[in-house]
């Protein structure tokens, strides 16, 4: 974790009041793991105050961070320039686990024989941490779903960055404009019923509180594991201020410390 | 740039406020704790306490609002837990304590009286976010908006402990320099103020406050002119040293609570924002000294020129 000056390479539109931002921060490139975040100042006046958390998108010597103009510094942001100099501290949180990692016959899945699989899924600007988590995914040659889910055909995200590192993408939107018709969580029971279950799932899923939720409902009537990317408001960052409390079965959790990523059956929702 | 407070003696004035560094631990990559005149800790209570409902947080213009309401693990965590890290560190360690009532005061600093590394104590008897209930202190209040309950507090924990005993006192009051007097008379070896201004946020479409405990702590540069003034006033009539607070972002922040009578300072919502900021300020004081020619830091404090009224 490092306090890091990194300037602006590059900061982009990529529709509506969705931004990408590339930053030169090779030490927070080198050691993020996904569903990690960084805590950036948005501005050296004293409003916006506190700093913000993005999570981090894509990492490629350089790191990406995704997102949505929705308030003061986010806006102060999709202003900045290239060549503009931003503090941004990081890689903080404890990023998704990838469960296959270093003994694969020793995970859960090897008693049964079962092939290890990751499904991903995203709802609106909760992409930002997940093509991240795919491109690793795929890097450990994991056969990897991608569901993407937003309200209306504009607004689905990265789903090309998804079709170069998994196996199969499909999205769905709330008016029917793009993919199926209806939340994510309605393509997941439509996928579940289809694709056969001689797999080990390990859910990765990010979004609006209420779609993760409901994930999670889905996830442990199924018995999948289910790893949750929480947003909280927060002030350090670092587990120093206490302001972004999750409740779990074992006690208060800190969203930026002992989080983002929970595992679902943890979570007191 | 040594000044000494109580029995400790620090190499710079330059603190870190109760809750806003955690157990130091959380810094180690991000600061030299080395290079900190004094690191206080998270206030600590006698049983765990879980803490405020979410939200928590909120920012507001020049600052923010807290009420996290001491969430912490107990003393027994305390020191199973956090003392190894701290006692390694080499910087005086400042332990920040609350209790319910004298006793839960008086039995906190009696065990960590007998520790060694710790250095003093800084009693919290002003978090706004948290109501005493066996306080016999007038309309439900703080401890630190009543001179006989301070009194009272401040003496008990003096009869039990030799160690450096700091009072933070409440900004949330009609004269802070009675209640600093009254810390004094009871035995306290310094003050710290202010704490946090109680204070609200609302969210007008979905006309909830903005924090889950209604009202909370308003911290951060926009209570740094009030936080000055009280610095002032109380330093202007006590004996002891006087420790300034509130919303100090930088030295020229810093000095300018040193210029108004205090002997030390604390950085604190500064650490969420910037966490190397307190090596920054130590620095930014050791050059302000150099370009002004002053040789010991004692010399500025309270060194205000009031002659002739205001600067041009």
């Amino acid at each position: 974790m490092k306090d890091i000056r990194a300037k602006i390479l590059s900061n982009k539109k990529i529709r509506h009041t969705y931004y990408k931002m590339v930053l030169d921060a090779p030490y927070i490139a080198r050691t993020a793991k996904p569903g990690q975040f960084v805590q950036i100042k948005c501005s050296d006046s004293l409003e916006p105050f506190l700093r913000r958390p993005f999570s981090i998108h894509r990492v490629n010597g350089n790191i990406e961070i995704l997102y949505e103009t929705v308030g003061k510094s986010t806006e102060i942001l999709s202003r900045k320039k290239e060549g503009d100099f931003l503090y941004i501290l990081g890689p903080l949180g404890n990023g998704f686990s990838l469960t296959y990692d270093s003994h694969p016959s020793e995970t859960r899945g090897s008693k049964l024989n079962l092939e290890p699989r990751a499904i991903i899924i995203a709802g609106g600007v909760g992409v930002a941490p997940l093509v991240y988590l795919a491109e690793e995914l795929a890097k450990k040659h994991i056969k990897t779903i991608v569901l993407i889910g937003a309200k209306t055909k504009d607004l689905i995200l990265c789903e090309k960055d998804f079709k170069k590192t998994a196996h199969e993408v499909y999205v769905s939107t709330d008016d029917g404009t793009y993919g199926s018709q209806g939340f994510v969580s309605k393509l997941f029971h439509k996928i579940l019923k289809t694709v056969e279950s001689r797999f080990d799932t390990v859910v990765y899923v990010c979004g609006p509180q209420g779609m993760l939720r409901c994930i999670a409902e889905i996830c442990q009537e199924r018995n999948f594991e289910c790893q949750v990317s929480l947003e909280e408001k927060m002030a350090c960052g670092i587990g120093v201020c206490l302001g972004c409390v999750v409740k779990t079965k074992t006690g208060n959790k800190l969203a930026c410390k002992d989080g983002p990523v929970f595992d679902s059956s943890e979570l007191l929702w | 740039m040594n000044i000494k407070i109580g029995k400790i003696k620090l190499k710079n004035p330059v603190m870190v406020a109760s809750g806003t560094f955690g157990y130091a631990q959380e810094f180690e990559k991000l600061v030299n704790l080395k290079d900190i005149g004094a690191i206080i800790t998270k206030t600590i209570t006698l049983n765990p306490k879980v803490g405020n409902p979410m939200p928590r947080i909120c920012e507001t213009s020049g600052g923010m609002l807290n009420a996290i309401g001491l969430q912490n693990e107990g003393i027994d965590n305390f020191i199973k837990e956090k003392m190894p890290y701290l006692s390694k560190i080499g910087t005086p360690i400042i332990v920040s304590i609350s209790g319910n009532n004298i006793d839960e005061f008086f039995i906190l600093a009696r065990r960590l009286d007998k520790i060694k590394s710790i250095s003093g104590l800084e009693l919290n008897i002003s978090c706004p976010n948290i109501r005493g209930e066996g306080w016999s202190v007038k309309g439900g209040g703080l401890v630190a908006q009543d001179s006989k309950a301070t009194y009272e507090v401040v003496k008990a924990v003096r009869k039990i402990t030799d160690k450096t005993i700091i009072t933070k006192l409440s900004p949330n009051v009609t004269d802070i320099v009675e209640i600093a007097k009254a810390s004094e008379n009871a035995g306290s070896d310094a003050v710290s103020l202010v704490n946090t201004f109680l204070g609200m946020a609302i969210d007008i479409n979905t006309r909830k406050p903005r924090l889950g405990n209604i009202t909370g702590g308003l911290s951060g540069p926009c209570i740094k002119p009030i936080a000055l003034r009280m610095v002032y006033e109380v330093s202007k009539n006590i004996n002891i040293p006087v420790i300034g607070v509130g919303g100090i972002m930088n030295a020229y922040d810093a000095i300018e609570f040193m210029l108004a009578g205090a002997m030390a300072i604390q950085v604190g919502t500064a650490n969420f924002i910037e966490p190397g900021v307190c090596g920054k300020i130590v620095k930014g004081i050791e050059d302000y000294l150099k370009k002004h020619k002053i040789e010991k830091i004692e010399d500025i404090v309270g060194n205000l020129d009031i002659k002739g009224k205001g600067a041009e």
